[in-house]
């Protein structure tokens, strides 16, 4: 069953999946581009997984070529999960 | 970021498993320590038979049925089963494969699209759903059986050999994606060897072997067991052949 879909629940399971990547846990801020963080598209294929298996939301190629922040990866699952 | 060893319950799917190559390659992997998925589409004895010769060795199997050429749903639910049954599925034998020859002026569309379908296009499918528990295990072997048809020419198989060699290409390219998350992606080409796939063809056929013999299916599911091994974790992209002096 999916996880119950709050903004702050989303960011924590991003920001968690995040730091396995590779990037600092204090360089992971809404505003902060995927380019910054060194998160690739493998990194973001990952992370719609992750997604996917908590909350049921499911992330195509073209929605992850879009989302360009931590900020608009958020906003984007829970935009889908409501 | 990347496991080194295989991890407990580790389970290979094998496509086209109930005879020949697949079948030989099934019980290859099981001596190994893999738990297997044997894979038929339409054979089941074959596939019975497989997972006993694997049971009585002392090996986990369970057939598992499914036409990978089918587009609905038929990756996610072998693997979905064997997840249930056996443990993740961490290797996966891209191995089912058939032929429909002619020559390329009077090659049906149908017998294109069958051969495309079942040799390249669920290969796609099946490593694509296949990677998701090995991304997460930080542990994978993907093997494609290839051929020497491909790289090199077959007259009467235009369609075989296209899919063939688009294995190759494909398996080079998945391969570079998901390396550093410790998941291999290789191909195998075997030769001649003596199956039913085969068992037509001439002797005369064997006059460009060096070996001038056919090989046989252990000889195949010897490379993908080391391919398929923690030992070739650093080995990806490649393809290995085992021809008998063929491609050389």
């Amino acid at each position: 069953m999916p996880e119950t879909v709050t903004p702050e629940a989303v960011e924590t399971t991003v920001r968690d999946a995040l730091v396995q990547f590779g990037p600092e846990p204090d360089d992971i801020k809404r505003d902060a581009t995927f380019e910054e963080l060194d998160v690739d598209s493998l990194d973001l294929a990952e992370l719609s997984q992750i997604i996917e298996d908590e909350y049921g939301v499911k992330l195509k190629g073209e929605d992850v070529g879009k989302i360009k922040t931590v900020g608009d990866a958020v906003d984007l699952v829970v935009q889908r999960a409501g | 970021m990347s496991q080194k060893t295989r991890p407990e319950g580790a389970t290979a799917l094998v496509t086209g498993a109930s005879k020949g190559i697949g079948a030989a390659v099934a019980i290859a992997l099981a001596e190994d320590g893999w738990n297997v998925g044997v894979n038929y589409r339409s054979d089941k004895e074959g596939a019975e038979r497989t997972v006993k010769a694997i049971e009585d060795a002392g090996g986990k199997a369970i057939a598992v049925e499914g036409d990978v050429s089918d587009a609905n749903g038929v990756p996610d639910a072998l693997i979905s089963k064997l997840e249930d049954e056996l443990g993740p599925v961490l290797a996966l034998v891209n191995n089912a494969g058939i032929t429909a020859d002619g020559l390329a002026i009077q090659l049906e569309d149908e017998d294109w699209d069958k051969v495309i379908d079942t040799n390249l296009t669920a290969a796609f499918r099946m490593t694509r759903r296949a990677m998701r528990p090995m991304i997460k295990a930080r542990y994978g072997r993907v093997i494609n059986i290839a051929s020497v048809v491909g790289p090199r020419a077959n007259a009467g198989q235009s369609n075989y050999a296209a899919a063939k060699a688009g294995l190759v290409g494909f398996t080079k390219t998945v391969a570079t994606e998901v390396a550093r998350r410790g998941v291999t992606v290789n191909a195998v080409a075997p030769g001649f060897i003596a199956t039913s796939m085969t068992e037509d063809l001439p002797d005369a056929a064997l006059d460009v072997v060096p070996a001038k013999r056919a090989g046989t299916p252990e000889e195949v599911a010897a490379a993908v067991r080391f391919l398929a091994s923690d030992a070739a974790g650093y080995v990806t992209g490649s393809t290995l052949y085992v021809d008998g002096g063929m491609s050389a």
